[in-house]
């Protein structure tokens, strides 16, 4: 083979590209170079120890709970046949469709003190609220299952790809040694797919340190909220800077951990026998148990709340729907798909170039600029703010000098900021999915393709596409249902007479009009629900096709 | 397709550029949208101006403000509180509002000295209790609630909310640190739970049974009692207003108003609109829509509002209030106010 110098031209846009998405988040490390005595004296005496302990209990609670949800579905539909699994498959990815803190909203509207349910347990046992007991949904309980809800797909999506991608092979050859059911997946099945499982996890916990919306309206104090309160209420922009630091720094750990468990983990499918296992029948009590057992997640996290939802915005309906209303529709759609394609060219880029020109400084490049998304979108959006407006203020400097006009804000307040923001945020989201896609595809085809004569880009393209076709269409539902129900940083950067349904439901909801809200909520479920039901046709197809 | 979609981002920010135009307005609105763009459109209808409207949290529209500097396309900065509009003015945000023909029909408190905010409309934080489960005799000053009778028997907001911050530092401002802090301490003491959700939750938790006091800002509860849903303003029927303080130093108001961008490229349009929410109709819109005080004087106020019952305003400048929110903060995180 002929030897290759490192620095080829592709490669350079692996770095500008790189640099460009690390700029907002280096921005906020840059921070701790003007130290904040008095402010951490403050919080170190105050709130410092809360903010670490919910954070981390939330986090990491809401990684086992979705490791386990997510892998235990994902079992039983990749392995077990039962009357409804091709339904049940997909509707278990609806709660994806479901902001976080929208589904805080309807169940505190449904179960709070003051919500309907228990005003009807009151009334009718004539009861007054201190002679009963009922759980408190706006806890930090509450605030683990909710996030839970909502984040288990992404562990069942990998978990489920991995594992009906397992093939036949292993499984035969564990038979014939006597080594089947649940000893089966502990030794055999589990090892092998812990990969995507714990991408998927890490994922959720990412997410689940990042949240705000959620833990604020639960009255959780988080590093998020801290961020918010020590930037707003403390006016110490830089000092909320160093919280977001902090916050990165557990991520980073996370990451690192992950990375570390998976080191050693790389696993090809077998050259010949591709083909899945077939899949076990079960008896009808079992089949029951197991529709119920499926049904149960997405019942709570996406089809109760969904119901509440409907019924308050047709409530609502006249009022809300009018010619704005649409425009909010596409602009929310076009943006979401608009950094769903942005974010997942990016990642194809970088994690073939992983693959390929593996080296410590493009690795940890690719590293850098995935950091964002352990990063809450409103520090996110102050980054890129900076960065843009800094290129801006260059650029009018330019075009002064040179042509004697100003031509104002060409990148800040324009939907290039949103955009940014959005791939910083949500590129490890497309790159976690496109990695783990590519892990299972053994070097060896490259080598067989390359020795034909195909280059690169040609291999890219008629080999690795294809088989990498569910994990870059998962990569895209993914960042376009997250885009869209994204918050912060679209609230912050979006240009003039701008909106989007989220914000719209966020306005409503924080002006404690949830009926309101429901209109514009129950619009970003079913938005998001059409990516859903084309991604779980899509992967049938792509399976079909494999088979 | 990737290539596609670039270009057209390209394209579509290049094509939102320019943004000094006689005819237009660019307002940084922290009010949120379904708040101010009805009376923002009335403007447009009469003035011809027409207006670019972005809202946002008010501390992330200073931000964007501050780092946008003298290309920021914003001409007016609109706030639901002093104490943004103040810092606003701290960092320099801001240039001069031309106030002459209000001197005579505002309160001066409600201007700031150097002319570089002013208020549009008033609200009012007094307390929210239950009549059947309070003696309202106990109950005539914010000292009161530190009493160990009220133990459990409190919901208030998170700390984080600036209502709850402007509250505190106009406590600062009249009764110093110490005495502030110590309230503040005991206080907290009596909260029926942590702090959650926002103003309305507090009034729903009173009826629910869960507190027996509330703290929340007249123009929720006068939103409630005004509810096109029964059952809303049958809650909003079960609190009744206490106003406290009104033997000494007032009940604590604060104001929604706004500030002129430094660089605005449309001042002379901002300071139009500025005249135009003062006007008498526009008062009158706040007065009946949002339930809000008017600021100007000869305006009604809604008869909501008039049924809570006259009541005395602490009698301070509003910019110490702007000024001790940091403080503010600082002693709430102390007293172990979440």
């Amino acid at each position: 083979m002929k030897k290759r110098n490192w620095r080829e031209p592709w490669l350079w846009a692996v770095t500008v590209f790189s640099l460009l998405l690390a700029v907002p988040v280096l921005l906020i490390f840059t921070s701790v170079l003007v130290p904040q005595y008095e402010l951490w004296h403050h919080l170190f005496e105050t709130v410092l120890s809360d903010y670490v302990y919910h954070s981390l209990l939330i986090a990491f609670s809401v990684g086992a709970l979705t490791l386990i949800l997510g892998t235990g579905l994902a079992w039983l539909v990749a392995r077990y046949e039962f009357s409804g699994r091709r339904t049940l498959q997909w509707l278990i990815l609806l709660p994806m469709a479901m902001p976080a803190y929208i589904l805080a909203y309807t169940y505190t509207g449904m179960l709070d003190v003051a919500g309907p349910l228990q005003t009807q347990l009151r009334d009718t046992f004539n009861w007054t609220y201190h002679d009963y007991w009922f759980p408190d949904v706006r806890s930090l309980g509450g605030a683990i299952v909710m996030l839970s809800l909502v984040l288990y797909p992404y562990v069942y999506m990998l978990a489920r790809t991995a594992f009906s991608e397992q093939s036949a092979s292993f499984y035969e050859a564990s038979r014939s040694m006597g080594v089947s059911g649940f000893a089966y997946f502990r030794k055999v099945a589990f090892p092998l797919a812990r990969p995507a499982i714990l991408t998927g996890t890490a994922l959720a916990m990412m997410e689940a340190f990042a949240d705000y919306g959620t833990v604020q309206y639960f009255g959780i104090s988080t590093f998020t909220t801290g961020i918010f309160r020590t930037w707003n209420g403390l006016g110490n922009a830089i000092g909320a800077a160093q919280l977001a630091a902090v916050l990165t720094s557990f991520v980073l750990v996370l990451l690192l951990i992950e990375k570390h468990s998976r080191r050693r983990l790389r696993y090809f499918h077998q050259g010949q026998n591709q083909h899945s296992a077939k899949r076990l029948t079960l008896s009808p009590v079992q089949q029951l148990w197991t529709v119920l057992f499926c049904l149960l997640p997405v019942a709570l996290g996406f089809i109760i709340p969904s119901v509440q939802l409907t019924f308050w915005a047709i409530e609502r309906a006249t009022s809300q729907v009018d010619e704005q209303f649409v425009n909010l529709i596409w602009n929310s759609f076009y943006l979401a798909a608009s950094a769903a394609f942005i974010a997942v060219g990016l990642a194809i880029l970088f994690a073939y170039a992983k693959r390929l020109r593996s080296h410590w400084l493009l690795n940890s490049q690719v590293q850098l600029a995935s950091l964002g998304y352990a990063i809450p979108g409103t520090v996110i959006a102050i980054g890129a703010m900076l960065m843009l407006s800094a290129a801006d203020d260059a650029l009018n400097q330019l075009t002064e000098a040179l042509f004697d006009t100003s031509v104002g804000l060409v990148f800040s307040g324009t939907l290039v900021a949103l955009l940014l923001a959005y791939s910083v945020r949500f590129l490890a989201v497309a790159l976690h999915n496109v990695e783990a896609g590519l892990q299972r595809i053994k070097p060896s085809m490259d080598d067989a393709a390359r020795a034909m004569g195909l280059s690169p880009f040609a291999v890219l393209q008629k080999v690795h596409i294809p088989l990498l076709r569910a994990s870059v269409l998962s990569a895209l539902l993914l960042v376009f249902v997250d885009v869209l129900k994204e918050l912060p940083a679209t609230l912050i950067l979006r240009p003039f007479n701008f909106n989007t349904l989220a914000v719209r439901t966020f306005e409503l909801a924080s002006e404690e009009r949830l009926q309101d809200a429901a209109v514009p909520a129950v619009a970003i479920v079913l938005v998001g629900l059409l990516p859903v039901v084309l991604l779980t046709r899509a992967l049938e197809l792509s399976k079909n096709e494999a088979n | 397709m990737k290539r596609f979609f670039k270009l057209v981002a390209l394209v579509s920010c290049v094509s939102v550029a320019s943004f000094a135009n006689a005819q237009e307005l660019n307002v940084y609105s922290a009010r949120k949208e379904a708040l101010i763009k009805p009376l923002l459109d009335k403007f447009s209808a009469s003035t011809g101006i027409s207006v670019n409207l972005v809202t946002g949290n008010a501390d992330a529209l200073i931000t964007r403000l501050k780092s946008e500097g003298k290309y920021s396309p914003a001409d007016i900065l609109i706030t639901t509180d002093v104490g943004r509009l103040y810092r606003a003015k701290e960092q320099g945000l801001t240039q001069t509002i031309d106030t002459t023909s209000f001197n005579n029909l505002i309160s001066q408190n409600y201007i700031d000295p150097q002319g570089h905010w002013i208020g549009f409309t008033l609200r009012a934080r007094p307390l929210m209790v239950a009549p059947g489960r309070v003696d309202k005799t106990q109950l005539t000053r914010m000292e009161d609630l530190t009493d160990p009778q009220w133990r459990g028997r409190i919901c208030v907001r998170s700390s984080s909310n600036i209502y709850n911050q402007s509250m505190v530092a106009a406590m600062i401002e009249q009764l110093g640190e110490d005495k502030t802090q110590t309230w503040l301490n005991d206080f907290v003491k009596n909260f029926a739970r942590t702090p959650k959700g926002g103003d309305r939750d507090q009034i729903k938790a009173v009826v629910a049974g869960q507190c027996d006091i509330a703290i929340a800002n007249t123009y929720y509860l006068a939103g409630m009692a005004s509810d096109d849903d029964e059952a809303i303003r049958e809650t909003a029927s079960k609190v009744e207003v206490i106003w406290p303080n009104q033997q000494d130093r007032g009940a604590h108001v604060n104001i929604s108003g706004a500030a002129i961008a430094k660089y605005a490229p449309n001042a002379a349009s901002a300071q139009k609109l500025v005249n135009f929410m003062l006007q008498e109709d526009s008062q009158v819109w706040y007065a009946k829509t949002n339930h809000e005080y008017p600021l100007r004087q000869g305006v009604a106020q809604s008869a909501v509002l008039t049924s809570f019952g006259d009541f005395k305003s602490e009698n301070i400048d509003l910019s110490r209030v702007g000024e001790l929110n940091r403080q503010a903060v600082i002693l709430m995180d102390k007293a172990g106010w979440k």
